[in-house]
């Protein structure tokens, strides 16, 4: 074993603990990347997420993705934090599966809880190391030493000065210290700000790369057979006239058949010949009747939550309230659609991917090309928005494969059909409750049965001596293979959007029931403390004023919790005797932990309005069985301009807990906080969402 | 038709041979390498696609090559030169996009609303921009940069 490959751990045991410094001998080596860890912990050696140039450029490291919701900026802002560096002077390297730290993926709005706290760990344990070389090469006791952009100088005698870049002179750092703290709220001078984003500059001119934008050369595009319908079985192929248009390439894999074509345009016109018969299923259920399916089809419920006597907390009840809520199917319609450009070289297959889980889809790249994961890199390194549905990886392997097969570059970019048709639409959705509550509005019992939604707060975030919630089938997989008629997956705030708007549509009826107002109703059963407080910011932000529903005024609330954040959402509507749902405004107060980015949070949360108008009101996917009838925008109604309300968002501070993820909380509750607002304005509770203009003219009627 | 399709692109006089029934948005992407046009939906539905032509915004996806010829046309790399365009530095400072994918065609479909009415009402600006889709939600952000760009110095 030559000195160069020693590993830290092996130096240290020969060295000791001894106060200086190792660098690694070549320079080649030393640019390497630390040894990556090929399963889950995130890796102890600083250098996986960071990397200090000879000119004082920082890079920054990190198996995250950025899909829109500012990674890179708030990446950015904590290691300039905790190293002490210009934020100006940090380069950030994501979904790289060759240059970044593992990474299960970027989804479950777990970025910030999760991946934060390492990353300010690893700035704060570098810049610790960088103290302790300074103050060797200084020859000034550590204590003396201040750091400001990455320039260590001797506050007794600034002129005493290096710099990071000078320090570590292009070298890998191989000294290690332990239990550094990181900064504490009251320091932060770059966590809290909210800078200009990173990826600014190239979204505005166009230059930023999505997967899709690479054209390597001898680069072809690849269009492939699809079937009608989900579970149809291809009876007969006839490629004759496709095989006649010039240029084209006809590659027939098993299942796989593909055109291949220098020009895109010019391979679709040649799928568009062939001829294709096939076996296709029954088609049921549809949109309408797939609910009933949906309880006949689930697995057995679990048991998610339970507490007291459910028979006691109906003896308490002045008042019993039992409802069933439907959720359709979601998709989630990025407007990049799933996209891979495929490069094998030398026995290495590089991806270019729109891709949520970059890791994952490089195993899966594996496994369908034979290559060992070590001959397989995939790059995500701008992605045109994901929500949940960028996180499998059909599209990659089918570039993989068809590069494989043809040896040349290949890039397959999904039609929105396409997209349509495979996505992993968020599920179908019953909520089935009934609760009881006294007299004056104290819920006794609640009895709750969740099928397709997922257990995702599920059980209630009211304060319910009686309950009892079981859970059948979900978004996660493991649902029988008849539950639904194509995949079903994650989808921004999995579980909760649906789950909240059973919970909150419910709690709403029962305020009405008893006759109080729907915020006070909610107080009265709220013991969360940063819950209650969150709905009361919304309350006094949105001017609500108290009174019983329905106040024909067209206010609407609904409130929750995901992922340890709370979320309170008003809404104003005005419903036409169209059934047309005009949202005027639209206040969501968020308690997220300390705030790491507060322009980036307000982004966020206006997405999530935007989209919540979309879930709650018109995205509708219709399908026979199978068969996605859904194809293009011209019937999948996403939330645009014209829908625009006035938003109000309010930040309820709260430094005492630790920066919570931000992409999912601001939307779970805009569908339930619609539904009561379209029943505060007509007197008519919807029961499913979408609230189409039809179902509400339904309603109405 | 296979022919010789000639026009202008980005202030450069620029030739295609091909055939002239094609999509401007593949000419673009694949022929020319132009890659910050974006493919959202091929139906003119979305306007991730949509670049200038003569003044006007036109969904690349929908607009055969021989509609263009002889036609001035200006992509996003085409915007701006050594500084950003103000639609552009607006965009910018108001962190008016997400993930960036429809950023491309709203800009240059405001630069075309921009050119047509200088000094646009909100509602002006809605109606022009309606039929651009963003999915991340950055509609608020947009709306201001354009009120921004316009009362700059916008549409140079």
């Amino acid at each position: 074993m030559g000195a160069t490959s020693w590993t830290r751990r092996e130096f240290a045991q020969i060295t000791g603990s001894g106060l200086f410094v190792y660098f690694h001998a070549t320079l080649a080596r030393a640019q390497e990347p630390a040894q990556l860890p090929t399963r889950m912990a995130a890796p102890s050696d600083f250098n996986a997420f960071l990397r200090i140039g000879a000119d004082g450029r920082v890079q920054c490291m990190a198996g995250k993705v950025e899909l829109g919701q500012g990674v890179m900026t708030s990446l950015s802002q904590v290691l300039a934090e905790d190293l002490d560096v210009a934020l100006e002077s940090i380069d950030v390297v994501l979904g790289d599966t060759d240059l970044c730290p593992y990474d299960m993926g970027t989804f479950g709005s777990m970025t910030t809880p999760l991946l934060v706290p390492v990353v300010r760990r690893a700035a704060a344990e570098a810049r610790a190391v960088l103290l302790a070389m300074a103050a060797e090469r200084l020859d000034v006791p550590a204590e003396r030493l201040r750091v400001k952009a990455g320039v260590v100088s001797d506050s007794t005698a600034a002129a005493r000065q290096i710099t990071y870049g000078e320090l570590v002179a292009g070298k890998r750092i191989e000294r290690h210290l332990a239990n550094i703290s990181v900064k504490a709220v009251e320091q932060f001078q770059v966590i809290g700000q909210s800078p200009r984003r990173k990826d600014a500059i190239d979204k505005v001119t166009g230059k930023a790369q999505y997967a899709g934008d690479r054209l390597p050369a001898g680069l072809l595009h690849a269009r492939i057979v699809r079937p009608p319908a989900h579970g149809a079985k291809r009876q007969s192929v006839d490629l004759a006239a496709a095989k006649a248009m010039p240029g084209v390439r006809i590659i027939q894999d098993g299942d796989l058949i593909a055109v291949l074509h220098e020009r895109p345009d010019l391979a679709a016109e040649a799928l568009a010949k062939i001829q294709c018969t096939y076996d296709t299923p029954a088609l049921q259920p549809d949109e309408k009747s797939i609910y009933e399916h949906l309880l006949k089809t689930a697995p057995a419920p679990r048991m998610i939550g339970q507490k007291g006597d459910l028979a006691e907390g109906a003896k308490l009840a002045a008042e019993m309230v039992e409802q069933t809520y439907f959720h359709g199917y979601g998709a989630h319609s990025p407007i990049e659609t799933h996209t891979a450009t495929a490069v094998l070289e030398n026995g290495k297959m590089t991806v270019w991917a729109s891709a949520q889980a970059p890791f994952s889809m490089k195993d899966a790249v594996a496994r369908a090309t034979g290559l060992a994961p070590a001959n397989v890199r995939v790059i995500a390194r701008y992605v045109g928005g994901g929500f949940g549905g960028k996180s499998d990886a059909q599209q990659a392997v089918e570039a993989a494969r068809l590069a494989q097969l043809s040896g040349r570059p290949v890039q397959v970019m999904w039609t929105r059909q396409e997209e349509f048709f495979f996505d992993n639409f968020r599920p179908a959705a019953v909520i089935q409750i009934r609760s009881g509550m006294t007299a004056d509005g104290k819920l006794t019992m609640w009895d709750a049965r969740l099928t397709g939604s997922g257990d995702r707060e599920g059980v209630p975030c009211y304060a319910i001596p009686h309950q009892r919630t079981v859970s059948a089938g979900g978004w996660q997989g493991g649902n029988p293979p008849a539950m639904h008629p194509f995949g079903v997956g994650a989808w921004r705030a999995p579980s909760v959007v649906s789950n909240t708007f059973g919970r909150e549509s419910h709690i709403d009826a029962m305020a009405a029931k008893c006759g109080i107002d729907p915020v006070e109703f909610r107080l009265r059963n709220l013991s969360d403390a940063r819950l209650r407080r969150t709905l009361e910011a919304a309350a006094k932000a949105f001017g609500w004023q108290s009174a019983k529903a329905p106040t024909r005024r067209g206010v609407g609330v609904a409130c929750g919790t995901y992922a340890n954040a709370c979320n309170a959402t008003m809404v104003e509507v005005a419903v036409g005797r169209d059934g047309r749902v005009q949202v005027k405004r639209v206040t969501i107060a968020l308690d997220v932990g300390v705030v790491l980015n507060p322009d980036g949070l307000r982004q966020q949360t206006e997405g999530a309005i935007m989209m919540g108008l979309g879930y709650a009101l018109s995205e509708e996917v219709r399908f026979q069985g199978g068969k996605v009838l859904t194809r293009n925008f011209d019937d999948y109604a996403l939330a645009r301009f014209s829908s625009l309300p006035r938003m109000d968002v309010v930040l309820v501070e709260n430094p005492t807990t630790a920066a919570l993820g931000a992409g999912e909380p601001p939307i779970i509750a805009m569908g339930a906080a619609l539904a009561n607002a379209i029943f505060d304005a007509t007197g008519k509770r919807l029961l499913e969402l979408p609230m189409t203009a039809e179902k509400v003219k339904a309603a109405l009627a | 038709m296979q022919r010789t399709v000639s026009f202008r692109l980005n202030g450069k006089p620029t030739s295609v041979a091909t055939d002239d029934d094609r999509m401007l948005l593949w000419v673009l992407r694949s022929d020319l390498g132009l890659t910050g046009t974006k493919f959202g939906c091929g139906e003119g539905l979305c306007g991730a696609c949509t670049v200038v032509v003569e003044d006007r915004a036109v969904r690349s996806c929908a607009t055969p090559l021989k509609d263009i010829a002889g036609k001035q046309v200006m992509t996003i790399e085409g915007l701006g030169g050594e500084h950003l365009h103000a639609i552009q530095q607006a965009f910018l400072d108001h962190h008016a996009f997400q993930c960036g994918f429809c950023t491309p065609g709203m800009i240059l479909n405001a630069y075309a609303l921009l050119r047509r009415t200088p000094h646009p009402t909100r509602e002006q600006i809605v109606a022009a921009m309606d039929d651009n889709l963003c999915r991340c939600g950055a509609q608020v952000r947009i709306v201001t940069a354009i009120q921004t760009a316009s009362n700059g110095k916008a549409g140079a």
